[in-house]
């Protein structure tokens, strides 16, 4: 075990999947020599050579299309979008060529490929460098889409993905890269090492796709959330006492349907939180699937504490991203219920 | 004073619309033979014209012509001619079949069917085409089973795409052509990351990525080039230019460009535009770029200039656009009469031979219609299950299409 930032957890999982299996190859903007404006491809060309890790040009169609191809080869291509912002140019590659090749061909190509996004606000990114758009992916069948909210997960999800051998989405919460973040923008930033979670083996380990983790046992209310709002939702439940389960989705993308219903059928009670926008977000699955599944269990409506419907401003930052005490009221509002 | 006019929006026509004359007069044809053949290993800059001119082999009595002439053997070329004569026959039948019903949908190669058939001939086993929907040539030449095609055009039980297609959206990994999809321009830029690699790896083989003139102002034809340019991969981007792009003319897509070959000018890419009728030139210059890849030279652009004869699919109409007699006019003819006639100017074939040929051409098409028939249409006989909607998605089924599938009732 190490200490590790979730950059470096990030970083660790290419190396150790590189040493490992010479087809996984590595690259996006900045990312070679550079080793990556977040640093997490650092160390990886001077360790692995220039044909493993290397710049490219500014063209995120051209990242994800060369990397089908080079998947229809046989590699297996751990590619970056510098921001998640910044996946619309290659979101037809993404949604018409990389999850429909195993279908559309029968299985005679496939394409085991991952790509990195670093996602989310919370830093004062603006527009372009805030967004959540993991809806746009798990609308989109054919695709695997994980948010991973700690170092730990981070890495074993990365290995996970970059050995699954279906197209991955991998978002970095980047509000996450260096500390856990729980929406109290006014406090001192906290580093992973002081988090349990930051304890990262430095060796091979895998954590399994489609596995949802219960980040706090509680009786009273389910809460459902992934990346960055996990930290917020366990703040505000502390800060509340409201005796809540939290629930890391981890992997949206198959869905760990079985924990959350198990969840809610115990607590009769679900608020369903994520930074992206409410509208047709990933939150109205979730609390459709939960409505399904766990009708008779519900004791009141579920509630969803989201991003609201605009682009992500930048001077109202802590307006906009759902922080603790908006949390903190909706947990309030739902006990009394 | 700076002068001032009101601004207006220029927006490109054919020179004429149906009902006019055809007119091709604007089309510089140079003389067969007249294109010089660069060294392999040229340097870009010192080939600039190549993307001007047009590369022809074939002169107007059949003759092979100048230093893009000889390299292929009176047997190669008898099988290229039946190459192109059983996908004209396919497409007469396939054509038919969907007008009589039994598949919803199908596009002919009707006049451009020596490119991807002399293509195929440049390329060696365990080469990668990414393919548009208009080279079925490439399978044709390659061997690929007739009845297969024709299963997938059916989407019957026999399909082995399972009916999750549109007809003609083939795949066939062993013979070197990429699953088809339906997305423009998507391919061009897959087909210079598999070059990337077999490159990363240090292998042989080489890939060739295909589009058509429309899909050109596609942003992925222009990522394609940009990655093909930097790590010189080893890729042929071949541009089929039919003039059309469904209503619209290449002049639309083209814009103020002299030729689509040029656009590799910018790129450094070395560009060369061939007569896309004459079987000779698209091979002699199909291998001259498989070649120079091969070597580790980089990239090569070819704009193969023809003319889509056919309608763009079995649901157009090209009388609505352009003049009915256009193709009659068009100035590089048509690919298998050219061929037919350098054939017997060589002294290998006959119009008996031919008439022979063309006739049990098409009776070795009706037989494998017949056979794919007997495994169903799209509308009669045997199907795809319903099981097979649900497969394929994933590697492994996850719950959530488990539970949909139960849904299904299967």
């Amino acid at each position: 075990m190490t200490r590790m930032t979730m950059i470096e957890a990030v970083r660790s999982a290419m190396d150790i999947s590189m040493a490992r299996d010479d087809n996984v190859v590595v690259f996006g903007e900045d990312v070679g020599y550079f080793g990556g404006v977040f640093r997490a491809t650092q160390g990886l060309q001077a360790k692995y050579g220039k044909t493993r890790c290397f710049d490219t040009p500014i063209s995120e169609s051209g990242i994800v299309g060369t990397a089908i191809g080079m998947a229809a080869y046989g590699l297996k291509p751990c590619v970056e979008i510098q921001f998640a912002d910044y996946m619309f140019p290659a979101y037809d590659q993404i949604t018409q060529e990389a999850a429909r090749i195993r279908y559309r061909s029968n299985g005679d190509f496939t394409c085991p490929i991952v790509i990195r996004m670093p996602t989310g606000g919370g830093i004062f990114g603006g527009q372009t460098h805030s967004q959540s758009p993991e809806a746009l992916f798990t609308h989109v069948c054919g695709l695997k889409v994980i948010v991973p909210s700690n170092p730990f997960d981070a890495k074993g999800l990365l290995i996970s993905s970059i050995e699954d051998p279906d197209p991955v989405m991998f978002l970095e919460p980047k509000r996450l890269y260096n500390g856990p973040f729980d929406g109290h923008h006014d406090r001192p930033v906290v580093p992973w090492s002081t988090h349990p979670l930051g304890d990262v083996p430095e060796g091979h380990y895998t954590v399994p796709i489609g596995k949802a983790k219960v980040r706090r046992p509680g009786n009273d209310v389910t809460v459902i959330a992934y990346g960055t709002m996990v930290h917020v939702a366990l703040a505000a439940v502390e800060e509340t006492g409201v005796d809540a389960e939290v629930i890391d989705l981890r992997s949206l993308l198959p869905l760990d349907l079985d924990t959350i219903v198990q969840s809610v059928s115990k607590t009769g009670r679900c608020i369903m939180v994520h930074e992206a926008t409410l509208t047709s977000g990933f939150g109205a699955e979730v609390v459709s699937l939960v409505q399904e599944h766990c009708f008779y269990h519900l004791e009141v409506p579920v509630i969803r504490i989201c991003g609201w419907d605009t682009p992500y401003p930048h001077a109202q930052e802590w307006d906009y991203f759902p922080g603790p005490q908006r949390i903190g009221r909706a947990l309030a509002e739902i006990m009394k219920a | 004073m700076t002068e001032s006019t009101h601004l207006s929006l220029h927006v490109p026509e054919p020179a004429v619309r149906p009902g006019d004359q055809p007119d091709f007069s604007n089309v510089k044809i140079p003389k067969a033979g007249s294109v010089p053949r660069p060294e392999i290993d040229a340097a870009p800059e010192s080939m600039r014209e190549l993307a001007y001119s047009i590369i022809r082999v074939l002169d107007h009595e059949g003759n092979a012509v100048g230093p893009w002439a000889g390299l292929l053997s009176d047997e190669e070329l008898l099988s290229g001619l039946r190459h192109m004569l059983l996908l004209r026959a396919f497409d007469a039948r396939m054509l038919m079949a969907q007008r009589q019903g039994k598949t919803s949908f199908y596009m002919q190669h009707l006049g451009e069917e020596a490119v991807s058939c002399a293509f195929r001939k440049a390329l060696s086993k365990g080469d990668m085409n990414f393919p548009t929907y208009r080279q079925a040539g490439l399978l044709i030449a390659d061997g690929y089973p007739l009845v297969t095609m024709m299963n997938q055009i059916f989407s019957n039980e026999g399909d082995p795409l399972h009916g999750r297609q549109l007809p003609v959206l083939y795949s066939s990994k062993e013979h070197g052509f990429f699953t088809l999809s339906g997305n423009l321009a998507t391919q061009f830029v897959q087909a210079v990351g598999w070059a990337m690699a077999s490159a990363i790896k240090g292998d042989t083989k080489i890939a060739a990525g295909w589009i058509g003139d429309g899909s050109t102002a596609e942003s992925d034809f222009h990522s394609a080039m940009v990655f093909a340019s930097t790590y010189k991969a080893p890729v042929v981007l071949n541009v089929v230019n039919n003039q059309w792009a469904i209503s619209t003319f290449q002049g639309i897509a083209r814009g103020g460009s002299g030729t689509f070959a040029a656009r590799g000018l910018g790129f450094g890419i070395p560009a060369l535009r061939v007569d896309g009728n004459d079987y000779l030139a698209v091979h002699a210059v199909a291998r001259w770029a498989v070649e120079r890849a091969r070597r580790n030279l980089g990239p090569t652009l070819i704009e193969y200039v023809t003319y889509r004869v056919g309608a763009h699919s079995t649901s157009d109409d090209p009388s609505a656009y352009r003049p009915k007699t256009e193709s009659e006019a068009w100035p590089l003819g048509d690919p298998v009469l050219r061929l037919k006639k350098h054939l017997i100017a060589r002294g290998v074939w006959s119009e008996e031979q031919h008439l022979q040929a063309e006739a049990e051409i098409m009776d070795t098409v009706i037989e494998a219609q017949k056979e794919a028939e007997s495994h169903g249409t799209l509308h009669a006989g045997g199907k795809p299950s319903v099981r097979d909607i649900f497969e394929g998605v994933y590697a492994v089924m996850p719950a959530h299409l488990h539970r949909q599938r139960r849904m299904a009732g299967c």
